[in-house]
């Protein structure tokens, strides 16, 4: 039998938002990771927050070693993302190693020459703050300095191993010069290559798409692929773990009102408690009324409720609500609503889904209804979008409350929308609402196309919309492909026929 | 009458490369500077402090902090002339023009 060898590589985890979850707990204790990017790709950021992270989450001290800008700099540029490094400094958590440019001081080169004194200092600092996590920032800039290429990466060699013989956990910026392509542009991945992060900032749709990606970590495991990420004030940067999600959400058995009895009836006794409804349907079918319905629905079960509208204002949306005789207002006084109504194009996708997780957290709703998702379709890629989907429903899922969402379909009649193409395999139910052209008038059906874990109609209910909001009605009979939009009058019998009769009688 | 010449010249420990500095440093002290210089030679491993005041990054470093402009020679300091040159010192073997 062969013998199993168990080398376990320790991780430091580092404080960052999503970070410790891709890499599996965090970067590998003791050693150095290469952190690689194009000009704006947040390496800065990074390499200062996982300094900034250890100190207030897990008070480990920590040296800065700065290549580029100068220390001033980098304290006034961090203070909007709400890091106080100076504060940090006083309290003697945090060291500066200025290894940055000065323009004004003219250096020759006679003779040979090491980075002995830059070592010196960096072994001075992390004894005097006695640091457990050290920042490299940028080594390219440090090739700009000196002439001789060569030397320079030997010289970086020898810090490399230096970092390593102290013990401490490091990251190391580089830049590159293309998204795609080499790791980094002076081929400095070779002497630090036990660990590689690669960061891009790659134009998509005319929009800034940010991702992280762990290339390598050297007898460690870590999650594969390409994650989104964004940087908010006063957090830096966070990660959204789309494929590291678990699918472990529990289930209930607890029915909720849908907010209207008869489609409550029509979905055997009401939505599940912890469940994603989906709502389709083009311009006009009631979608907004049924995300109306679901909040009055938990309003008078004593339930809190979020509302996230993309199309509409506040205003607008109280006026329609008032048009049913349901008053957001009032709601809103009593804490049961919280209104949130943003423009889609206002940020990104990243940032929207932080934002709502954030909200969600703070309002701690039961229910949330986002009106309408597919709006926050139109300023992203598809692929982008997809994710977003995603990992909004599973945060939702996670919390245990449910959450409706609309979706226009882009055809006044049948027809589906890419939003449903990404999630309906994710949703619980499935409601589609549905334009019905019969006889020259435009009547509208309703239908539930999936109900997980119930029993449910499968009829396609005609109904109508007055002052008191939907009634659902009858089923349309005799009549088929009202799904695929076109309707087609198969006649026979009753009802039906005698309509066509009354039309042409006197 | 040109000012004193205060040099530093920092070097990390006693290897050969610090004692190749120093040997060629005095030699051009010697033969160029006349008497009129003064000369500190710091080890950062003893004073790391110090190297971080002056921000040292490459070893051997020479300063030249008095007289102004501040200048800076990195290297063991075997090329004598360009030594003097960065220095902004004209050799006294060669005549000036």
């Amino acid at each position: 039998m062969p013998k199993k060898i168990d080398v376990i590589f320790e991780k430091l985890p580092t404080g960052i938002a999503g970070f410790d979850q891709v890499s599996n707990g965090g970067l590998p204790k003791g050693r150095t990771t290469l952190i690689s990017g194009t000009a704006g790709s947040a390496k800065t950021v990074l390499g200062v927050q996982f300094l900034v992270e250890g100190i207030i989450k897990f008070d480990q001290s920590a040296v800065f070693i700065t290549f580029e800008e100068c220390p001033d700099d980098i304290r006034k540029n961090m203070v909007g993302l709400g890091w106080d490094i100076a504060a940090l400094e006083s309290e003697g958590k945090w060291a500066f190693v200025d290894a940055s440019p000065d323009p004004g001081v003219e250096c020759v080169t006679s003779g040979d020459f090491d980075f002995g004194g830059l070592l010196a200092r960096i072994e001075h600092a992390v004894r005097k703050v006695g640091a457990v996590r050290v920042s490299m920032d940028s080594i390219s800039a440090i090739f700009a300095q000196y002439q001789d290429v060569s030397k320079v990466r030997s010289e970086l060699f020898r810090i490399a191993v230096g970092l390593k013989k102290l013990g401490v956990t490091a990251i190391i910026t580089a830049e590159r010069n293309t998204e795609y392509g080499d790791v980094s542009r002076h081929g400095i991945e070779e002497f630090v290559a036990d660990n590689v992060i690669i960061l891009r900032n790659v134009l998509e749709s005319e929009k800034r798409r940010r991702t992280m990606e762990i290339l390598k970590f050297r007898g460690c495991s870590h999650q594969k692929g390409e994650w989104p990420f964004t940087i908010m004030p006063g957090q830096g940067v966070i990660l959204i773990p789309l494929s590291a999600m678990e699918l472990k959400q529990k289930s209930s058995n607890v029915r909720i009102t849908s907010g209207n009895k008869e489609l409550d009836k029509m979905c055997g006794g009401g939505f599940f408690r912890d469940s994603i409804i989906l709502v389709s349907g083009a311009t006009g079918t009631g979608k907004t009324l049924m995300t109306t319905e679901f909040i009055h629905g938990g309003a008078i079960a004593g339930e809190r409720c979020l509302l996230f509208a993309f199309e509409e204002s506040r205003e607008q949306l109280a006026r329609n609500a008032t048009g049913w005789g349901i008053d957001y207002d009032k709601m809103e006084a009593e804490g049961q609503l919280k209104v949130v109504c943003e423009y889609p194009e206002t940020m990104g996708l990243e940032d929207h889904l932080i934002r709502i997780k954030d909200l969600i957290e703070e309002f701690k709703p039961h229910r949330i209804a986002v009106d309408s998702l597919s709006a926050l379709e139109r300023g992203s890629s598809e692929r982008g979008f997809r994710e977003f989907v995603i990992a909004l429903s599973s945060f939702i899922k996670d919390q245990e409350t449910a959450g409706l969402f609309t979706s226009t379909t882009s055809t006044l009649v049948g027809g589906t929308s890419i939003t449903e193409a990404h999630i309906s395999t994710i949703t619980d139910s499935i409601i589609l609402l549905r334009y019905v052209e019969m006889f020259g008038e435009m009547r509208r059906g309703l239908t539930v196309l999936k109900m997980r874990g119930s029993m449910h109609d499968k009829d396609i209910r005609e109904f109508t919309i007055d002052g008191t909001g939907r009634h659902i009605g009858k089923t349309f009979r005799n009549v088929t492909g009202i799904l695929g939009g076109h309707p087609v009058y198969t006649a026979n019998q009753e009802s039906d026929t005698d309509r066509i009769v009354s039309m042409f009688a006197e | 009458m040109m000012g004193k010449i205060l040099l530093k010249l920092y070097i990390t420990g006693k290897t050969a490369k610090s004692e190749r500095a120093i040997g060629n440093l005095n030699r051009i002290c010697e033969s160029d500077l006349g008497k009129e210089y003064e000369l500190n030679v710091i080890d950062v491993l003893e004073n790391p402090q110090l190297a971080e005041n002056e921000k040292i990054l490459a070893t051997p470093t020479l300063i030249k902090a008095l007289p102004p402009p501040l200048r800076r020679i990195i290297g063991d300091l075997t090329d004598q002339d360009k030594v003097l040159l960065g220095l902004d010192i004209v050799p006294s073997h060669k005549t000036p023009l």
